[in-house]
């Protein structure tokens, strides 16, 4: 692999009106090459009707050493889910 | 118009039609070849799958126009028949199709000037009097299309790139651009089937050719080579040395295992 080649992330759009999802990732030299290889490695089989390649450096992500400031305070919220609360019967359509 | 157009046109005969038909089938089973040896030796994993990829394309092409030539040819041969069963003498591909792999580079040249000249070919053969044919050829279209695409920026990536890439794609111009002549001048048969309305115009193609392949050149900071006047007749089955190689990895399964299946 040529050291000048850098990481990019795939995205692919499924069907028209689906949201593009993460698929994996793939080395180019820019980014009309990550588009092809994008298309040849991950959309060979009609997976796909449009794509997104990002750089991998462009990611911001999160800290894992934060994982608990920034999750662990979500846990305890279960009111959150709609399926805390009971339906009351008088409610016919929701 | 087009009705009384379309009376006084000439017909081809079956055995033009399927003479025809093999120029286009075996230069794309003779190219989908020579890109299938770079499984497994692409510069990248990526790029395997992109010389597979397009490999397969092109492959596929010469299924459906080799099974058509048979279809025309009538005496029972198909597909396999004429892949496998051929000598050199008897193919039809363009020259340009059967030259080696040479590096990276000069594989690219050899696809740019092929795919160019496919995508115009097949473009224009949407529009043929020969309705099978110009089915196939608007799958084949589209194919070729990206197959131009992929060529075409990696021309200008090499081209426009370091100086040994630079100087490496430049020699596979020099190298490779005799061969293109044989593409855009039309012999005996072009001209018939152009006169039928099978074939494209070769004046049109050889137009838009040399406009796309200029662009890609003078993009790539590449010099566009002068017009070489080079008996190339490939085409006609006299072939380079370099076919003959190729048919015998292409045919030594069949032919040594007659009617094995894999």
């Amino acid at each position: 692999m040529n050291e000048d080649w850098v990481l990019y992330e795939v995205f692919i759009r499924s069907r028209s009106g689906l949201e593009h999802k993460h698929v994996g990732s793939l080395h180019a030299a820019d980014a009309r090459m990550a588009i092809e290889h994008a298309r040849d490695t991950y959309t060979r089989r009609q997976e796909g009707v449009s794509l997104w390649v990002v750089r991998s450096s462009e990611i911001v992500a999160s800290d894992p050493e934060e994982a608990d400031a920034l999750f662990e305070p979500a846990r305890d919220k279960v009111y959150r889910h709609p399926t805390f609360y009971a339906i009351p019967d008088e409610v016919k359509n929701l | 118009m087009s009705m009384a157009i379309a009376a006084e046109r000439p017909q081809a005969t079956a055995e033009e039609r399927c003479e025809y038909t093999l120029r286009l089938a075996d230069t794309s089973l003779v190219a989908g070849q020579r890109l299938a040896e770079w499984l497994g030796h692409g510069p990248a994993l990526e790029e395997d799958l992109a010389l597979g990829n397009i490999a397969l394309d092109l492959i596929g092409q010469a299924r459906l126009l080799l099974a058509l030539a048979g279809r025309i040819e009538g005496r029972g041969r198909d597909e396999d028949a004429l892949a496998f069963w051929r000598d050199a003498a008897q193919f039809r591909n363009v020259s340009l199709a059967e030259q080696p792999n040479g590096d990276f580079g000069h594989t690219i040249v050899r696809q740019c000037l092929l795919d160019a000249w496919q995508l115009e070919t097949y473009a224009s053969l949407a529009g043929s009097a020969d309705t099978e044919l110009a089915d196939i050829a608007k799958k084949a279209a589209k194919e070729c299309r990206y197959h131009w695409r992929y060529s075409a920026g990696w021309l200008v990536r090499l081209g426009d790139g370091t100086e040994e890439s630079h100087r490496r794609v430049s020699e596979a111009v020099q190298d490779l651009w005799r061969f293109t002549d044989e593409l855009l001048t039309p012999d005996a048969l072009d001209a018939r089937m152009a006169e039928c309305g099978i074939a494209p115009p070769a004046a049109a193609v050889r137009e838009r050719w040399e406009q796309r392949v200029a662009a890609a050149l003078r993009e790539a900071k590449l010099p566009c080579p002068v017009h070489q006047h080079y008996p190339w007749h490939g085409k006609r089955g006299v072939h380079t040395e370099a076919l003959g190689h190729l048919l015998a990895t292409l045919q030594h399964l069949p032919r040594a295992h007659p009617g094995v299946s894999w």
